[in-house]
């Protein structure tokens, strides 16, 4: 059985093909493609829905063609069309489900819409082999502390106001950071050269976290603290990473604490930062855990797993009848049946 | 470290010993350094912490609200001594036989009520609100004591109450799914008891809002 999968909920425009042999059991998975292309706004912007859209458009056909090379199929080998229903931006969402739609009225598929987040965590689970863990889920858009609990992915903990990838990019257009390769991984870099604390707001509310009064802090102060002299712009974003990632640690060593979970699967953008995949190792080793990370090829926005997450719900037989491929910008975790765990 | 203690559980926050102090059994709850937080952003996480819990855990027994009596406070070790108290969590109770009866169910739910509105009206935000932190008194047959006040501080804002409230909610609907009577009997109870409650309660609607991506239907 193979899977298309077609992602562009944010800037990523991501094209994966999967194959589960079903022959086997549990089935034998093959990644048979997984290509991306990436829309970078000017330093100091972020990307607006319209051009992103735009560039999804210019850029998918080419790029669904390229993974059909790479995993040497036809269409016609396609079991099954799968795409970002939510959540994202609309505009850049929209653009890739018309797509999703044409191939399947054209090589006769059925569709299947997946929650990206829900993507995000069956990938993690399926690439690292994590089977039960508390997930925390980092990106640009999202921030949530995840557990599984019959037949749903139950949020114990989000961000209440913006995302941790949100915080991060918005203070790399304030030093006027490149968004190529990716902003937060250019604070990464240079973070790694940081030595000096500077004294930020910490916000952490039970299991939730709170990003926007540190981005506001540092935001109003970075240019005060910078012209004094006494820290570099190292130190800021070494700074603002040890502040935000300790509360991501911190809310995720409570769920853990609070479920008895010694599993954590880290996934999303943010989850590449190599910092914060240290510190969640140091912190589930003091208590005996275990950690679970990707690489970029696989935390970052892709199409295989769109085409994962949707696989697992067609192999339950659960398919999304043309006239419900509409796109949403808000569709939380939770909302999805997770038919195809126990 | 510890003389005779014995570790018994190791939360997020915390490690919980058992240890004899003073002729009686004692919890003892060491805040041991994060090894990934930044050393100077953990010890003043964890000093401030101490303060803290022992402040609000004090003020509470002080309004005859049941808590752990707090015995001793070593602040160069982040150690508290408190009071052990025997039983089991609510979360455990939520899943015996018992606990899955309405009557007990709701029994349960006011007496939490009562005491978080209690709590509030002393201006204590618990900032941890679980299951798992409160917990059933044995010797009185399953009174409900509350505990773990690490992340707890004193606000008069109706703000912080009413994000105190949206985190048992949320961590009632993450781990017990099915008990949303359970939780409006909760808040029915703390209506009561609370002097602020009207507007309390009229925030937690704002607050469960506030999470992302929430659906905007109707």
């Amino acid at each position: 059985m193979i899977a298309l999968g077609l992602e562009g909920s944010a800037n990523k425009l991501g094209i994966g093909l999967i194959q589960h042999d079903m022959t086997t059991s549990p089935p034998t998975v093959t990644i048979l493609a997984n290509v991306r292309h990436t829309y970078h706004p000017p330093p100091g912007e972020g990307f607006l829905p319209k051009d992103t859209a735009l560039h999804h458009r210019s850029h998918i056909l080419e790029l669904i063609r390229n993974a059909l090379a790479d995993a040497k199929i036809t269409p016609k080998e396609i079991d099954v069309i799968c795409f970002t229903k939510g959540p994202g931006m609309g505009g850049p969402l929209t653009s890739v489900a018309t797509v999703a739609r044409t191939l399947a009225l054209m090589w006769k598929k059925e569709l299947v819409g997946v929650n990206h987040c829900v993507g995000h965590i069956e990938m993690g689970r399926q690439i690292t082999g994590a089977e039960n863990p508390v997930v925390l889920y980092v990106s640009g858009g999202n921030t949530q502390v995840i557990a599984y609990a019959e037949k749903r992915y139950r949020i114990f903990g989000e961000a209440l106001d913006i995302a941790v990838g949100n915080c991060l990019d918005r203070f790399a257009r304030v030093l006027n950071l490149p968004n190529d390769p990716a902003p937060g991984y250019n604070i990464e870099q240079l973070a790694k050269k940081g030595t000096k604390l500077v004294d930020l707001p910490y916000t952490v509310k039970g299991m939730d976290v709170s990003f926007s009064g540190v981005l506001s802090y540092i935001e109003t102060n970075a240019p005060a603290l910078l012209a004094s002299g006494e820290y570099t712009e190292a130190d800021l974003c070494f700074s603002l990473q040890e502040t935000v990632f300790a509360m991501l640690v911190e809310t995720t060593e409570r769920a853990m604490a609070h479920i008895g979970s010694k599993e954590v699967l880290i996934v999303g953008g943010v989850g590449c930062n190599m910092r914060l995949q240290q510190m969640m190792d140091q912190m589930a080793s003091q208590r005996g855990g275990k950690v679970f990370a990707t690489d970029e090829r696989f935390c970052i926005d892709n199409g295989i797993m769109i085409a994962q997450a949707g696989i697992l719900a067609y192999q339950t037989g659960y398919t999304t009848p043309l006239e419900k491929t509409w796109c949403t910008q808000r569709f939380r975790t939770d909302e999805v049946f997770v038919a195809w765990r126990e | 470290m510890i003389h005779n203690a014995q570790l018994i559980k190791q939360g997020a926050e915390a490690k919980v010993y058992l240890a004899p102090f003073c002729q009686r059994q004692a919890i003892i709850k060491e805040r041991f350094a994060k090894a990934y937080r930044h050393p100077t952003l953990d010890k003043k996480l964890t000093s401030r912490r101490v303060v803290q819990e022992a402040r609000c855990l004090n003020r509470c027994q002080k309004a005859l609200i049941d808590t752990p009596t707090v015995y001793m406070v070593d602040l160069e070790n982040s150690l508290i001594y408190m009071e052990y108290i025997e039983g089991i969590s609510v979360r455990e109770f939520l899943v015996t036989a018992e606990g899955e009866t309405p009557e007990a169910q709701s029994r349960v739910a006011k007496e939490i009520g009562t005491a978080l509105g209690k709590m509030h009206n002393i201006e204590v935000v618990h900032g941890d609100l679980t299951t798992s932190n409160l917990m059933m008194r044995k010797e009185t047959g399953g009174s409900v004591v509350l505990i773990d006040f690490g992340l707890s501080y004193v606000s008069n804002l109706i703000e912080d109450k009413a994000v105190d409230l949206y985190v048992l909610e949320r961590a009632f609907t993450s781990t017990h799914p099915n008990t949303e009577v359970m939780f409006a009997q909760i808040l029915e109870a703390y209506g009561e008891s609370s002097k602020a409650a009207k507007l309390i309660l009229k925030k937690l609607e704002d607050v469960r809002m506030r999470g992302r991506k929430r659906s905007m239907l109707g």
